[in-house]
């Protein structure tokens, strides 16, 4: 067995439905894994698979889900087998998850206080007095500027970046091994959003924490993680380190989002983007084949019939050579 | 350039009513002055809370001014009849999953606008619907469909489509593109800048989103709590930021090529109430080069460098 934190062999994920007699195939093949105190960037557009991996690492996919691996194993845990007392030590415990929207993921109607000391209580046994004193250190870490007044606060009188900051106190509280963040800043402004990723990043140099960041911006992860996956249509597409996949894409997929971000390279104001056409296809309407190749420029007839395997971090047969094809 | 659209001197204040306390006045946007010419675009760019929205409802009189003017061709708008005022100026929204009826077909929302403000009959208006659906670049087989056939680029083309009717003279695109995919924005975008040329319209492009309103815009605002703070063209202000909150702005946007230091320079703290405003220069409080004169008087707009910056340290 690997010595990785998390290490995924060829995941699958189906999805059974009435309507359809086959189930929907949403996650094909995915495999990666992550060390203790790695950072992974994980990219992709809406429909790429991206939530439903981190919801089954969390164990949270619905009863209808069938999920298949060669390898899934957390910390020497197969997760695929756990029992659901040992899922609960697991869950928000050794991995914990923050989300897009902090003020739709805490409970309006409780204060910070009573939430935080919910966590900790049911995570590390300590009584209500010492999980206060937690929950102010916690808060204190995480950067808020009166611990105290905060805490008797409810999640309506906090700011979107104060309440992002009260998801991630109470995600570490149970000093997590893996910190999964699916889009924790899409919801947030550009000033916050730096003050936010600046924060994870601390967090895991020094509490030695992997995060998987879940992003649909190249830009953040070429700012912030050392190793990104781009996702396309439930498959890795193009996996390695962030440095080398920004500056010279193999897949023309990643090279397509890239180029498509309209501050990729300084252009002429107005002029028209070179975009990708079409729309991620959905789980219904998959095509035969490379996965991209409806809208790919460099489509040719062998992308069409063959199912196409990761080879040296990238999914694609006519892989780009020289990087950006502008 | 003939200048179509000019705003001047333009406040908004909210009255807050409390029982058994005072009135007091939100200032939601004080002392705006702009305008816009034919055929260009006038990028609006600040953090949420900024006013940016709240110039698009006063533009579009879903909110009455305080005070201040606003004139469409040299006409005061307030004296322009309905008719007259939809056809200068429409608006397309943020998230088009809000902005469509979800119990009306296609062409009933995109035919809405003619039936309201035109004496045209259904047989003309059908052609007009269908004309404009291959325009945004629609199949017009699409017109009989409901909104939740269509993803988010499709639904926003349909909004685009509903706003450009009447055949306005100028557009409000209120982040037209954040609540979509970048390979779909990509494509929005390249529709609006196609559609700018055949119409020739002019736009109001709101957006919180550096490297689209760079993209998109001849000239720039950049707001800060109401006001504006700096205010120039396109390459002005993005090639040498004179206001601190412009250049905060624009050190903050995440680049994927890693630069050379990028987390040196953080914006400390977040955007204070606008209840509660700071007496001196709203930014003072977050601002890395704030003296005691910020923190007591409020800058003006003044021309340094080619461009409008409201700073006295700029």
């Amino acid at each position: 067995m690997s010595n990785h934190l998390l290490s995924v062999q060829d995941l699958n994920i189906f999805f059974k439905s009435d309507k359809n007699l086959t189930p929907i195939h949403a996650v094909r093949d995915l495999s990666f894994s992550i060390d203790q105190g790695e950072m992974l960037g994980v990219v992709g557009e809406s429909g790429s698979g991206k939530s439903i991996t981190n919801l089954a690492i969390m164990g949270l996919l619905p009863e209808t889900a069938i999920v298949s691996a060669k390898e899934f194993v957390f910390n020497k845990n197969a997760l695929l087998e756990l029992k659901d007392t040992t899922w609960q030590k697991i869950r928000g415990g050794e991995i914990s998850m923050i989300f897009q929207d902090p003020m739709s993921a805490l409970n309006p109607f409780l204060s910070v206080e009573f939430q935080m000391i919910e966590t900790i209580k049911a995570h590390k046994g300590l009584s209500k007095k010492e999980a206060r004193e937690l929950s102010l250190d916690l808060l204190d870490q995480v950067g808020i500027a009166s611990p105290k007044e905060r805490l008797s606060s409810f999640p309506f009188e906090l700011s979107g970046g104060m309440a992002q900051r009260v998801m991630i106190a109470m995600a570490i509280s149970s000093d997590p091994k893996l910190l999964i963040a699916d889009e924790p800043t899409t919801a947030l402004d550009v000033t916050i959003q730096k003050q936010i990723l600046t924060l994870l990043k601390s967090l895991q140099n020094k509490k030695n924490m992997s995060i998987i960041l879940v992003t649909h911006d190249l830009g953040v992860i070429g700012e912030f993680s050392e190793k990104v996956q781009v996702m396309y249509a439930g498959e890795v597409v193009e996996a390695g380190k962030t440095e080398e996949i920004i500056n010279a894409p193999q897949h023309p997929y990643t090279s397509a989002l890239l180029n498509s971000r309209p501050g990729a390279v300084i252009r002429k104001a107005k002029t028209i983007l070179p975009s990708i056409s079409g729309i991620v296809p959905s789980f219904n309407q998959r095509p035969q084949g490379c996965q991209f190749h409806p809208r790919c420029n460099f489509t040719q007839s062998d992308c069409i019939n063959q199912k196409i395997s990761l080879l040296n971090g990238c999914r694609c047969i006519h892989p780009l050579t020289n990087g950006v094809n502008l | 350039m003939s200048i179509i659209l000019n705003v001047e001197a333009l406040d908004k204040t909210y009255p807050i009513k409390k029982i058994f306390k005072e009135t007091i006045e939100l200032k939601a946007l004080t002392n705006i002055s702009f305008h816009l010419a034919k055929k260009e675009t006038l990028g609006i760019v600040g953090e949420s809370g900024c006013g940016k929205s709240t110039l698009a409802k006063v533009l579009t009189k879903l909110e009455n001014i305080s005070s201040g003017e606003i004139n469409f061709r040299g006409k005061n708008f307030n004296t322009l009849s309905a008719h007259e005022f939809h056809s200068f100026i429409q608006m397309v929204f943020q998230d088009p999953y809000q902005s469509l009826n979800p119990r009306k077909k296609a062409f009933d929302i995109i035919a809405a606008p003619l039936r309201i403000n035109s004496e045209l009959n259904e047989k003309e208006i059908s052609l007009k619907v269908h004309e404009m659906l291959r325009k945004v670049g629609l199949r017009e087989e699409f017109a009989s469909r409901y909104p939740h056939h269509f993803s988010g680029g499709q639904r926003q083309r349909i909004g685009i489509a509903r706003a450009l009717m009447l055949r306005p003279e100028v557009l409000i695109l209120d982040e037209p593109v954040s609540a979509l995919d970048v390979s779909i924005g990509a494509q929005v975008l390249n529709l609006l800048l196609e559609l700018q040329n055949e119409f020739s319209l002019s736009y109001l492009f709101i957006s919180h989103d550096l490297s689209v309103i760079q993209h998109m815009s001849d000239r720039i605002i950049v707001m800060y709590l109401g006001r504006i703070v700096e205010y120039g063209t396109r390459d002005e202000v993005f090639n040498n930021p004179q206001h601190p909150y412009t250049k905060a702005l624009l050190e903050s946007a995440p680049k994927p090529q890693k630069g050379k230091e990028t987390s040196a320079n953080i914006l400390k703290g977040e955007l204070p109430s606008a209840l509660n405003l700071p007496i001196g220069c709203a930014f003072a409080p977050r601002c890395p080069i704030a003296t005691e004169k910020c923190k007591s008087f409020i800058p003006e707009l003044e021309i340094k460098k080619n461009r409008m910056v409201a700073c006295f340290e700029a």
